[in-house]
Parts: structure tokens; sequence; C-alpha cells
């Protein structure tokens, strides 16, 4: 896990609150970001993000809050004053330029020579993987070649901070991929901060250093993508990210180790920071990842602690293998994800199973409707 | 099959109702007789030499075309404020402030020009003149130009204003860069059909104009000599090719604002 705590911040929110009307967009939300640091803001949509995202950019202006961008209020700069750049959704290539024209759009008033904007336009051209598109119409362009130039045009200023809402969303399954590993890649070459907003939680988790979770114009949890898949800090963002099995429970404090009863799995000691917001003692809900459960087959052995139940269901994916399993003594069914191997059988519908799970992998939140 | 075929004598005969009697004007301007009548007589030019000694025609043409121009000019101006704050702002009130302005699209000219030469003559005490006639084109046109605007300024991506603005570039200078160049089709579409509705419009003219008639005015009043007739003829065949020539660079510059911008090509007029 990387240690962001020592960075610089290069964005400092505090307070910040924004209404349309009577609607509540943004609720007293605080926040620093890191000089250098990929930070993504993730939700569902309409959780605000965006709205943030165009805060900072200067589109919005705060209710009520400050916001600081390398130690400068921001209160009043307008958008083109300011030390930021973006990349829109719509990525908003303006069509009747050529490439370059689009690219070097943001020196027309700096004080470069026409040449040195050339060779600026080039070396953006570049870094993006577009090496002699200059001169092409810009409506002659593919999805994922139209992002680029967003991307070159947006960098060619050196901004202090790159924001980018939802970069990826228009493109199919296999380019945003690539692209995801570019972005990453560019992001560390230039050493830029980068600030993404996306509803794709895996990338978020992919790319970021850290992720800011938001429902409804709050920061639920925020914390680097393997603080966030393995503790979840509540119920909603467990089920936002990734899959999570939930499981009734019972906390009890046993001296200093609490312990949990969990249904189907039985009692295990846990360590505090597994208690999510759960309180100390009683009725409380137990979140599992499916890879955290394995399936024993037959003549294994485990020193993880085993419970038994009967295969519901089975979804073969090639490389994995997912099962539904109702376990002895819980409710509902829980999903459990499987490599497949060499010499290893994939269970029938209605057979017998046990079930090897780590007492480490719980996380324990407060019962529903709490 | 048959079917096919009833649609396609269906669409002949409407082309055939729609252009016979325009073909009629050029037929009895070249026609070497005062009458309209067939069998034609012969060929002359001489209806179009007569056009060019009645000085009265001349004036009506140019009060004409300066009408038309300032009206196109207005109306153009009015239907970009008007279009921009409706495709841009949200404010209370807009569906109706919008409908109001639209109104004067459906109204009756007999009307408008009725209270409209109460308003100017009895209430404001102005003289009629071009001006006055100006005035009323651009009312009765800028719902038109709105119309057209609207569609042009509704296509833009909000976002390309913003990236503008990310960029660098002030509200005014990324009007001029960027959203500018994009509506200019529709900026021409707007100029040229106001152009063409003041051009030939009659009945506000009519009332409206001082001692300079316009054109359809002037027009009007050369029906009530007969001996005139073949000489309207011939004007109306000038006015006839200008329209098509006009019709035509509209087209052009509509095509390539399509191409320019990328989109795929969804009607135009030709």
């Amino acid at each position: 896990m990387k240690d962001t705590s020592v960075r610089r911040p290069i964005i400092e929110l505090s307070g910040i609150q924004k209404y349309y009307g009577d609607y509540h967009a943004l609720r007293n939300l605080s926040l620093d970001i890191g000089e250098g640091e990929f930070f993504s803001l993730l939700g569902p949509s309409g959780c605000g993000k965006t709205t943030l995202l165009r805060t900072i950019a200067g589109f919005e202006e705060p209710s009520a809050g400050s916001l600081l961008i390398d130690g400068q209020n921001m209160r009043g700069v307008p958008a083109n004053k300011r030390p930021t750049n973006m990349v829109f959704q719509s990525y908003a290539i303006f069509p009747h330029f050529s490439v370059a024209e689009n690219v070097g759009f943001g020196l027309r008033r700096s004080s470069m020579s026409s040449s040195e904007k050339a060779t600026a336009v080039k070396e953006a051209l570049h870094m993006v993987g577009l090496d002699g598109f200059g001169g092409r119409a810009a409506h002659a362009l593919s999805g994922g070649q139209r992002q680029r130039v967003a991307l070159a045009r947006a960098l060619i200023l050196k901004p202090k901070v790159l924001l980018l809402d939802e970069p990826l969303s228009a493109l199919d399954k296999k380019l945003r991929e690539q692209m995801q590993g570019e972005l990453r890649r560019l992001q560390r070459q230039v050493g830029i901060t980068f600030i993404l907003v996306t509803h794709d939680q895996e990338e978020a988790l992919i790319m970021s250093d850290r992720i800011a979770v938001m429902f409804d114009g709050v920061i639920a949890q925020l914390a680097s993508p393997q603080e966030l898949y393995r503790r979840p800090a509540t119920r909603r963002v467990a089920d936002f990210i990734g899959v999570m099995n939930f499981l009734p429970a019972t906390v009890s404090p046993d001296g200093g180790t609490p312990s949990v009863e969990v249904a189907g799995l039985g009692r295990a000691e846990i360590a505090p920071d597994q208690i999510m917001g759960a309180p100390p003692a009683g009725a409380a809900e137990a979140g599992i990842r499916p890879e955290m459960l394995s399936i024993l087959f037959d003549g294994e052995t485990t020193h993880e602690r085993v419970a038994e139940g009967l295969v519901e269901d089975v979804i073969y994916y090639g490389d994995m293998t997912y099962y539904e399993v109702g376990l002895d003594g819980a409710p509902g069914n829980v999903t459990i994800s499987m490599k497949n191997r060499a010499g290893r059988p994939v269970l029938d519908r209605g057979a017998r199973t046990r079930v090897s799970w780590d007492p480490r992998a719980l996380v324990v939140f407060p019962p529903v409707g709490v | 099959m048959n079917k096919g075929r009833g649609l396609y004598i269906y669409a002949i005969a409407y082309l055939v109702f729609l252009y016979a009697p325009i073909i009629l004007l050029p037929l009895f301007a070249f026609n070497d007789s005062t009458l309209i009548a067939f069998p034609l007589s012969g060929f002359t030019l001489q209806w179009f030499r007569e056009l060019t000694t009645i000085e009265a025609l001349h004036s009506a043409v140019q009060t004409s075309l300066f009408i038309a121009i300032m009206t196109a000019i207005f109306a153009t101006l009015l239907g970009i404020c008007a279009a921009r704050a409706s495709t841009k702002y949200h404010f209370p009130l807009k569906g109706g402030i919008m409908g109001l302005i639209m109104l004067p699209l459906v109204l009756p000219e007999i009307i408008v020009a009725v209270s409209l030469l109460v308003v100017v003559v009895q209430i404001l005490d102005f003289p009629l003149s071009a001006w006055t006639v100006i005035a009323a084109h651009t009312l009765i046109c800028t719902p038109f130009c709105i119309a057209i605007l609207n569609s042009s300024f509704g296509n833009l991506d909000a976002s390309l204003e913003e990236a503008a603005v990310d960029l660098g570039e002030t509200p005014l200078s990324t009007f001029r860069l960027i959203i500018l160049p994009l509506v200019l089709p529709g900026i021409i579409a707007s100029l040229l059909i106001s152009f063409t509705i003041s051009l030939d419009e009659f009945i506000i003219a009519f009332f409206l104009t001082g001692n300079d008639p316009t054109l359809p005015v002037y027009i009007w009043g050369l029906f009530r000599f007969p001996q005139r007739v073949p000489v309207v003829m011939a004007l109306g065949t000038i006015l006839v090719a200008a329209s098509v020539i006009l019709l035509i660079i509209a087209e052009y510059f509509r095509r390539r604002g399509v191409a320019r911008a990328g989109k795929r090509d969804t009607g135009g007029f030709l």
C-alpha cells in the first residue's frame, strides 16, 4: 500500500456546500488531495462527484466553503484563470479545427513563438501516441483517438491538476482497459495530480492512489484501493465496491478480543478494525468476499475454518467458476468464486460441499435497518 | 407495384401543379405580345429592356432590398440572442416568454399590419417610411430566425464552450472562436430566410410603407395597367432566377458547414 500522507496538498476543500434550489448536491465536504496523486471520485450517478469536479474546475461556484488550489483561494476565480484543465466526458473536441489546432488551442494566449507552439503541440501529440496526426481533421478521429486529443489538449498547458470527467465511459471494453493502463502511465510520467470521476468501481480500483466514495453529496469513505476493498466502512460501500456476501451475525465482547457468531460459518474471534461501526455487542451483519470463501474439494485439507452447505447453482466463466452455496444454518446463498485449475473438478448443482474460510476476511456492519 | 405507380403519378401531378404557373412567367416574359394568352406570338427581349427604363421600379427594388437586408440583420441578431438564451439558460416563465416571441408566426398578417399602423400613426405619430416597414418585418421574421437558430444552438455540445473557457479563453472570445463558427450555417440560413420573407411580404408593406413603395406593392400597382403585365412577367422571371441562385448558395454553405462539423447530413433544402 502506498503511503500518501506525506504528499503536499495541492487541493484543499473545506466545508464545501452546494445547493441547486432546494437540492443539496454537496454536503459539507472537506478533503485534501495531494500533489502528484491519482485521485478518484467514485459513486453512482447523482452522488455529487461531477459537481465536485466542476466546482474544482470553476464551472460551479460552491454555495459555501473554501477551495484552495496550490494554496491559492479560488473564490471568484473563473475557470479560465485556474491552474486546472479538464478532459470532458464527450471529449469536447472542436469539430471545426484540426487535431493540431485543437491541441494547441490553450497556447493561443501564451507568449510562445509559433515555432515553439508547434514544437509543444508535437510533443503533446507524441506523449499520447498520436505522432503525425496533427494535420487530421478532428471529426475524422475514432473514439480512442478523440480521447487522446482531449488529453493532449489539456496537458499541453501543464496544469497543476488534471480533471477527468468519466473519460473512458464512451469507449468499448477492450479500448477502455487499454486506456486505463495508459492513463496511469501518463500520470506517472508527467507527475501531475489527476482527479478522475467515475462510476466504475473496477476502474477506480485499478488506477487510483486514493479513492473517495461518494453517496448523496457526502464522502462515505476515503481510502486506498486495497483498504476500500478489504475494509469498506459501510455496508453501502461494501455493496458498491465489488461483490460482498452478507450473513446475519451476533457480536459478543469477549474480554479484550471481540468475537462474532456468524450464521452458517460459526463463531470466530476478530480484530477491532474488522468491526465497521457495529455495536460492541448484539445483532450485526457480517460481510465476506466471494474469493475469501473456498470450496474444499474431496481429499483436500485446510488450516482454515470449515463450514458445510449445499451447492444451489454453478456458473462457469472459463477462468473462474462461481458457486451459489446455501450454508447450513444460514438464510439465502453465498457466492463463492473459485479459480479453475488442472485436476480441479467443477461441482454439480445439488452436491454437498465443505467451505473453508478465514476469520480475518470478515467485516462486521451494524444490522440492516439501523 | 401498382400502389407504387399510383404514388408516383401523384408526385408528378403535385410537381406540375407546383411549378407549371411559375414556368409561365419566363414563357410570357419572352413573348412578343402584350396579351397574356396562347398561342405565343414570337420571341422578344423588349420587356426586359423596358424594365431598365422604369425609374419607379428601380427605386422600388432599392427600397425592397434595403428593407430586406436591414430586416435580415435585425431579425437574425434578435434571433441569436433569443436562441442563445433559450438553449443555455433556465429562467422563470421561459416557456411563456418563448411562446409569446414565437406567436407572430401564426398571427394573421393583416391583423399585425392594422394594429401596427394604428400604433405608428395614431399613437406614436411617426411618419411612415422604410423604417416602419423594417420594424414590422423584423417582428414577423424573428420567430423564423429563432426556430432556425434554436436548432443550431441546441445542437452545440455545451462542453465545447466549457472546454474553451477551461483552456484559458474568456466567454467573449469563446463565443467568437467556438460558438459563432459552429452556428454560422444556421446564421446564414436565418439571414436568407428573413431576407426572402421580407422581400416578398405584401400586406404589412402595403399598410406601412410611406412614399417609397416596396417591390411587391409596386408590382401590385402595375396591374392596373394591362400593357404593363409582360414587364411584370419579365421581372418575375428575374426574381425566380435570383431565388434559385440564392437557394443554391445557401445549400452550398449548409453542406460545407455539415461537412466541416463532421456530422451526417440530415436534410437541408436540396
